[in-house]
């Protein structure tokens, strides 16, 4: 760490006005990707980096310097996705999916001609009905590739955990599946 | 579930959700929205004001319930509160 950022990380914690607008347009591209990656929708992930700076500008006094700010930020992101992803599922039917994603899903497959429009829009709809906290450490661990050292620093969770919560995913999608009658 | 299985399961996964491409940023700066959010008085937190949990709730009538049925045990559940 540079001592540049040193101070402007020590006046952040202060409550330095100037050293939050640095910090946050420092990191506003990579927090948003982190978001969208979760969220998978570039509106909502808009909304919820506010979100996440506005915790984080809450926070300010408990910040540690010395941990650095990016994992700190990536944390409060994915809680913030989490917390969206909860209200989601009880603000939106289980069955229901967002116009964009339907019309993605509709499209023709781009690697694999066999995984039908059906199979990928009950495959989808399947993982949109994954507990949320299964849900994040499998859309971040499996579907993005995130290393999994990465996954648990951002959940607050120990490796091992984020191992467990992707297997306990995948078993449940794959029950769900073979209700609707798909054998992955 | 076999290892097969959950590769299989991976691979489904991953045609279905598309990895979102690196670099992706935000189409506009956040910034003035953030601004706005600053300058906007926050609201009260929905834990700000007493509420109760159903789990609460339950407590509480199972404690009246046990206090009832067994009032020698009031001694006791004071003791530990």
């Amino acid at each position: 760490m540079s001592n540049e950022s040193s101070v402007v990380l020590n006046q952040f914690r202060q409550g330095d006005q100037d050293a939050f607008e640095a910090l946050f347009r420092l990191h506003q591209r990579a927090v948003y990707e982190w978001i969208l990656r979760i969220v998978r929708n570039p509106a909502t992930a808009e909304e919820l980096t506010v979100e996440t700076f506005w915790r984080i500008h809450r926070a300010h006094g408990r910040f540690e310097p010395a941990l650095g700010f990016e994992g700190w930020a990536r944390r409060i992101a994915t809680r913030a996705a989490l917390d969206w992803l909860r209200m989601e599922r009880t603000r939106r039917p289980e069955s229901e999916l967002s116009a964009e994603t339907l019309a993605e899903l509709a499209a023709p497959a781009r690697t694999d001609p066999a995984v039908t429009a059906e199979i990928r829009l009950k495959t989808a709809l399947a993982f949109a009905r994954l507990p949320p906290k299964l849900r994040i450490a499998a859309t971040l661990a499996v579907v993005e590739e995130q290393p999994q050292k990465n996954v648990a620093a951002a959940l607050g969770i120990s490796i091992a955990a984020v191992k467990l919560r992707v297997f306990r995913a995948l078993r449940l999608l794959r029950k769900d599946l073979e209700r609707m009658g798909i054998t992955p | 579930m076999n290892v097969q299985d959950e590769d299989r399961l991976k691979k489904l996964l991953q045609q279905v959700l598309p990895p979102i491409k690196a670099d992706a940023g935000p189409e506009r700066d956040l910034w003035p929205a953030m601004q706005r959010r600053l300058n906007t008085r926050p609201a009260a937190p929905a834990s700000a004001g007493f509420r109760w949990a159903w789990f609460d709730g339950a407590l509480a009538v199972g404690l009246v319930g046990l206090a009832a049925l067994f009032p020698a045990s009031i001694p006791v559940l004071l003791y530990y509160l």
